[in-house]
C-alpha cells in the first residue's frame, strides 16, 4: 500500500524531527492516539514521533474493519509492521500502551530488526487467572466487560461514525473530541475487547529480544504489579520502573513522571 | 430510602432551604473523590441504594472499586481517560456492587475540577438508579439481536430462492454460442422479478425463456417459480412460442395472483438450412438481432401482457440465422437503468445497440460488455433487476 494510503487508513500524524529516530506511539483499547497527548509532544525535539489509530479506533478508517484479521492481536502487529513499512521506519523506539505493549511485542518477535527498544506502558500478557497466574479477572468478569460495553454504546450511533472519522486534523480537544473520543462502533469494540481480554502473551515474551522498557503503575486496576513483575522477569532484556501513579493510563494521570521514565529509557 | 421518599425529602429540603439536607437527601447519589478516585465524600442517598458504610467508604475505597470488575475495566479504558482529557464524563453505564454483593444499574456523571493552573482537585460525580433503564435497554438489545436475525434470514432466503430460480450457468448447446448474466438489484436481500431459462427439448431443439414478474419478494418469486415451471412444461409438444405463452397466460389467469408478467421466449431449432429462432414476445421488450454487415435491429412483433387479458394478443416470427448472427434477450432493467440515484436519464435501446455493436465478437463478450456498460451507467449501482442471454451462432 502506498504511504499515503497508510497514512489515511491508520490516521498517521508525524511530527518531530525529519531524519530523527522514528518514535511509534500505540494507544490502547479504549481510546485513541490522543492518550499520548501529554507525553509524545516532548520528543519532538529529538525524534521523529509517530502517533497512529488502531483500526476502528479514533480516526482510523472504520470500513478497514476486518473481524477476521482483528480477532487476535496478531492482526493488530501486522498493522504496526506495514506502518513501519510503509514510512519506511527503520531503529523504531516502540511505545506501546496497555494492549499494545502485547502488539508490539509481537510485532518485535516477527521482525526484530525493525526494533531498537521497545517501551510497555502498563503491559499485560494475560488478564485473566490461570493456575498460579494472576491476571486480575476471572472469566466472567470479562463476559461482565463485554456487557457493560453494549449499555454504554447504547450511547453510540451511526450518525456519529462521520463525526468520529470526517476529522481530518484533531489540534485541540475541542467540542468534537468530546463528541468522539472513547467512541468507537460497538462491534468493533466489542471485538477488540474479545482480542485483548482473551489474550495469552506469556509465552511470546521470552521470544522478544529488543530492549524493552516495563512501566508499572504502583495501582492499576487492569496491569496489576505482580503482573508487570511477569512481564519484567519473561523479558530476556528488560529495564522495569514502577510509577507513583494510580490507575492504568500513567501517561494521562502522571505525565511528567511517564516522559522522564521513557526518556531516561531512550536518550 | 426509595426514590419517591427521597424526592419528597428533597423537596422539603427545598423548602427548608437546608443546603445539608439537599445535598444529603437528593434523589441522586453524589460522591466527591481525589483526582485518584479514593473517595472523601458522599451523600446519604448513595448509601441507602447501596447498604454502604459511610466510614468503610471514605478514604478507604476508590469509586472504581465499587464497580463490578468488568466496569473497572471500562472505568480504567473509557472513563478516566475521558474525564482526565475533557474534564467531564457523561451518561456511563456501571453497576455498582452494593453491600449485599448485587449489583445497581447506574448512569454515572462525573466532572473534574481543577485549579486556575490546572491541577486537578476533585472529581465530583453523580450517581442516577438505571435499574429500570437498564432492563429496556436489555429489552432494545434482544430486539435489534432479533430484527438482526430476521434479516439475515431474510436475504439468506431470498439468496436461495434466486439461486433456485436462475440457472447458475447456461447450458452448452452444440453448435450455438451461449451467455447468460443475471444481477438483482441493490444489495441483494431481496427476490427479484427478472428471470431466465434455457433448456432442451430434443435433439438440435431448444428454448431460450427471459421474462420479469412484476414487483420483487416472495409472492414474486412464486409466480416466477410456476411461469419457469409452465413455460418448461408447455414447450414439450407445443413448437410454437406463441402457443407456449397462451398456456402460461391461462394458467396466470387461474393462479391466485395479482401479477402479472412479461415473457418472451425464443425456439432454437437446427434444420438442414441451419439454425432458425423463433420468438413471441408476451409484454417484453423484442429481442435485439445483431447481424454482420448490418446495425443491430429488433425482430419480432410485440405482444400483450401475460396474466392480464383472456386472449392476448402474441405472434410468432422465425429468422433464419446465419454465422455470426446473435440474438440479444434482455430485461428493462438494462434500458431503464438510470443515471445517478436521481437520474432522469436512460440507457435506453440507443446505447444498448452502440454495446452490442462494440462487443459482438462473442456470445460472452456481449454479455460482459453489455453488463459492464449498464452498471458502470448507473456507477455500479442497478436499481432494477438486470437480465441479459446471448445466443449466437459461431
Amino acid at each position: 500500500m502506498a504511504p499515503v494510503e497508510v497514512a489515511e487508513r491508520y490516521n498517521i500524524k508525524l511530527s518531530g524531527q525529519l531524519d530523527g529516530q522514528p518514535m511509534l506511539f500505540a494507544h490502547g483499547f479504549g481510546c485513541d492516539q490522543n492518550m499520548w497527548r501529554y507525553v509524545a509532544p516532548s520528543f519532538e525535539d529529538r525524534f521523529r514521533v509517530v502517533l497512529f489509530d488502531h483500526i476502528g479506533a479514533g480516526g482510523s478508517d472504520l470500513s478497514a474493519y476486518d473481524p477476521q484479521r482483528y480477532s487476535t492481536l496478531a492482526g493488530y502487529a501486522e498493522d504496526v509492521l506495514e506502518i513501519c513499512e510503509a514510512l519506511d521506519l527503520h531503529d523504531v523506539v516502540f511505545v506501546g500502551h496497555s494492549v499494545s505493549a502485547m502488539i508490539g511485542a509481537l510485532a518485535a518477535i516477527e521482525t526484530p530488526d525493525r526494533f531498537a527498544k521497545l517501551v510497555f506502558v502498563g503491559p499485560s500478557p494475560r488478564y485473566i487467572d490461570d493456575g498460579d497466574y494472576v491476571g486480575g479477572f476471572g472469566p466472567d468478569d470479562i463476559t461482565e466487560l463485554l456487557d457493560s460495553l453494549e449499555s454504554n454504546y447504547l450511547g453510540w450511533s451511526g450518525a456519529m461514525a462521520p463525526v468520529i472519522m470526517g476529522n481530518p486534523d484533531r489540534p485541540e480537544l475541542g467540542d468534537e473530541l468530546t463528541a468522539s473520543f472513547c467512541r468507537t462502533d460497538p462491534e468493533i469494540a466489542r471485538g477488540f475487547a474479545r482480542a485483548t481480554f482473551l489474550s495469552d502473551n506469556r509465552a511470546d515474551l521470552r521470544h522478544v529480544k529488543t530492549p524493552t522498557l516495563v512501566l508499572q503503575s504502583s495501582n492499576d486496576a487492569i496491569a496489576p504489579i505482580a503482573v508487570g513483575e511477569f512481564v519484567r522477569d519473561a523479558l530476556p532484556d528488560s529495564t522495569y520502573v514502577l510509577l507513583d501513579a494510580t490507575g492504568h493510563c500513567p501517561n494521562l494521570s502522571a505525565p511528567e513522571a511517564t516522559r522522564a521514565a521513557i526518556a531516561s529509557f531512550v536518550r | 430510602m426509595n426514590q419517591a421518599e427521597a424526592a419528597e425529602a428533597f423537596y422539603a429540603a427545598l423548602l427548608e432551604h437546608d443546603a445539608e439536607a439537599l445535598y444529603e437527601r437528593a434523589p441522586v447519589g453524589y460522591l466527591s473523590t481525589t483526582p485518584d478516585g479514593m473517595i472523601v465524600k458522599v451523600n446519604a442517598t448513595f448509601l441507602t441504594w447501596t447498604g454502604l458504610a459511610r466510614e468503610a467508604l471514605i478514604g478507604r475505597r476508590t469509586f472504581a472499586e465499587l464497580l463490578t470488575p468488568g466496569g473497572r475495566i471500562y472505568h480504567e479504558t473509557h472513563y478516566a481517560p475521558m474525564l482526565q482529557m475533557q474534564g467531564t464524563a457523561r451518561e456511563i453505564a456501571f453497576d455498582i456492587v452494593r453491600s449485599d454483593g448485587s449489583r445497581m444499574p447506574a448512569l454515572v456523571n462525573a466532572v473534574l475540577e481543577r485549579t486556575d493552573v490546572g491541577a486537578p482537585v476533585v472529581v465530583r460525580i453523580a450517581v442516577f438508579d438505571a435499574t429500570e433503564r437498564r432492563a429496556y435497554e436489555r429489552e432494545l438489545l434482544r430486539a435489534k439481536q432479533r430484527a438482526e436475525d430476521s434479516e439475515a434470514r431474510a436475504t439468506l432466503l431470498a439468496r436461495t430462492l434466486q439461486q433456485v430460480l436462475i440457472p447458475p450457468a447456461p447450458p452448452d448447446i452444440p453448435g450455438l454460442e451461449l451467455a447468460a448474466a443475471y444481477r438483482p438489484a441493490g444489495r441483494g436481500e431481496e427476490v427479484g422479478g427478472d428471470f431466465y431459462d434455457v433448456f432442451e427439448i430434443g435433439r438440435g431443439d431448444w428454448v431460450a425463456a427471459i421474462g420479469d414478474v412484476c414487483g420483487k419478494g416472495v409472492e414474486a418469486a412464486v409466480v416466477t417459480a410456476l411461469a419457469r415451471a409452465t413455460i418448461r412444461a408447455a414447450s414439450v409438444g407445443r413448437p410454437n412460442p406463441r402457443d407456449v405463452l397462451g398456456t402460461l397466460n391461462q394458467v396466470l389467469l387461474h393462479h391466485h395472483t395479482e401479477r402479472f408478467c412479461t415473457i418472451e421466449l425464443l425456439r432454437l431449432r437446427e434444420t438442414e438450412r441451419g439454425w432458425t429462432a423463433t420468438v413471441a414476445a408476451g409484454g417484453h421488450p423484442l429481442p435485439i438481432l445483431a447481424r454482420d454487415g448490418s446495425s443491430p435491429t429488433t425482430f419480432g412483433e410485440p405482444g400483450d401482457l401475460l396474466g392480464v387479458f383472456v386472449e392476448p394478443d402474441l405472434r410468432d416470427t422465425e429468422v433464419l440465422l446465419r454465422s455470426g448472427d446473435a440474438i440479444v434477450l434482455y430485461t428493462d432493467g438494462v434500458t431503464e437503468g438510470r443515471q445517478g440515484s436521481q437520474g432522469s436519464q436512460f440507457y435506453g435501446e440507443q446505447r444498448l445497440r452502440d454495446a452490442i455493436t462494440s462487443f459482438r465478437g462473442s456470445a460472452t463478450s456481449l454479455v460482459d460488455g453489455i453488463l459492464h456498460d449498464v452498471l458502470e451507467f448507473q456507477t455500479g449501482n442497478p436499481r432494477d433487476d438486470i437480465a441479459v442471454v446471448v445466443v449466437r451462432v459461431p
